[in-house]
């Protein structure tokens, strides 16, 4: 075998062996994105109830909460950027943190100051080769986040808005986190949590149910506005962390599957050069032998 | 009865019960409520306790909540709640060794929850 063969049908090998990881991942990453998109779907009814609440005692109660209120000069805002731990991903992680980089210079353009959380490992590892400043961070769960997971991301931050901005707290809550739109479109997103725009919500409960009931609250509006809104971070945090989920593993197949067809075009590629490089062997070969044939017929002829 | 209330029962991550029902009882921070079709509409702030609700079809489902949120109008009732189980998906030697373990370590909440599985179970039968 010639040298030239050799090296070609090496290649392929390799390239064949990468292709059955790429091509296990793919499908890995698309059972995983199912399932993700089906923890999506089970949150959804608690998130909306929970909506359907605070919007109920929006419009039910002129309660004023430091959750909700604006402060009137805001001047420090949090910025939680859901990232992923694993690569592998395409441009998912890379999309995500620009979003929140942009985030980060338009709030700092509006003279606040920015305190940046961050989840997931590739964040933290963008943030701390820049060595730009990282108030908290969480690794370790972004494949397949769980309840537990969020109420640990909002403790802090709740307890960040509820402090006083002069003492270190932050007057508004941003998150950043790539929304799942479908299998092929996952677009990096925007969006002030807190404080809550009670009138958002109020208008939003308003357009589904005309008159919203007017509610009798048990202890008091204020209590039941206590004890809800943490929740109703908690539940989009929670949210926010499935959908980066669900858009991790989308990305994540499409990363692979392309992966897998530059290889199959690869060794398609390759298996045409080494076919030439075995006809061009053999062309040699044949000619050798025919020339030396020639030589020894002409050798025996010289000699008669 | 011809009046009935829709309940909605969820947790963080899943929907946990949903049906028709005459009556749910319920523990919030004031008290004991009781929920009956035509009740006034109510936001009310649960303890961790055991629900009761009493089905259309004259059955009752009790399920363990811990912490969550009540609320009514229209005839429609949600349980909302963190962690939500219905007293028969509660394993009932896990949820005693549980209490044992959280009382010898004087874990107060792990207690209460095991406690609330327990008469969740036992208000069931």
């Amino acid at each position: 075998m010639g040298a030239q063969l050799r090296v070609y049908k090496r290649r392929i090998k390799s390239i064949s062996a990468t292709k059955k990881i790429t091509k296990a991942m793919e499908m890995i990453a698309a059972s995983r994105v199912v399932r993700a998109q089906r923890q999506v779907a089970a949150s959804t009814p608690y998130a909306s109830e929970l909506t359907r609440a605070v919007g109920a005692v929006a419009t039910g109660s002129t309660t004023q909460h430091p959750l909700t209120t604006e402060a009137e000069n805001p001047t420090r805002a949090a910025l939680l950027l859901i990232t992923s731990d694993r690569g592998l991903a395409g441009g998912y992680s890379a999309n995500v943190i620009k979003a929140a980089e942009q985030a980060t210079k338009a709030l700092t353009a509006q003279g606040k100051e920015v305190d940046t959380y961050i989840v997931g490992r590739k964040g933290v590892a963008y943030y701390g080769f820049r060595e730009f400043k990282v108030t908290e961070s969480w690794t370790g769960f972004t494949d397949n986040p769980t309840y537990a997971d969020a109420k640990k991301i909002a403790g802090p931050l709740i307890e960040a808005v509820q402090k006083d901005t002069a003492e270190g707290g932050v007057d508004e809550l941003h998150i950043v986190y790539t929304e799942f739109v479908s299998m092929l479109t996952q677009t990096p997103v925007e969006h002030r949590l807190l404080p809550l725009s009670m009138e958002k919500t109020a208008e939003e409960t308003a357009a589904k149910d005309v008159i919203a009931p007017l509610y009798e609250f048990e202890p008091s509006a204020e209590e039941v506005l206590d004890a809800l809104l943490p929740r109703y971070v908690e539940s989009r945090i929670y949210n926010a962390l499935l959908q980066a989920a669900a858009s991790k593993h989308a990305a994540t197949r499409r990363a692979m599957k392309s992966a897998t067809d530059n290889a199959e075009e690869l060794i398609k590629s390759l298996t045409r050069l080494a076919n030439a490089a075995r006809q061009a062997d053999i062309t040699q070969e044949i000619s050798e032998i025919v020339g030396g044939a020639s030589a020894l017929a002409d050798a025996s002829a010289g000699s008669d | 009865m011809a009046a009935e209330l829709h309940v909605e029962m969820v947790a963080a991550d899943r929907s946990v019960w949903s049906g028709k029902a005459t009556l749910v009882i319920a523990r919030t921070t004031s008290g004991d409520i009781g929920v009956m079709p035509g009740h006034q509409p109510l936001l009310g702030v649960l303890e961790s306790g055991p629900v009761t609700i009493r089905t259309s079809e004259g059955g009752t489902v009790v399920a363990a909540v811990h912490g969550g949120f009540i609320s009514f109008s229209d005839d429609k009732l949600s349980v909302l709640a963190e962690i939500a189980e219905l007293s028969d998906e509660i394993d009932v030697k896990r949820a005693e060794r549980a209490l044992e373990r959280a009382k010898a370590e004087a874990d107060a909440a792990a207690e209460r929850r095991a406690d609330v599985r327990l008469r969740a179970v036992a208000g069931a039968h």
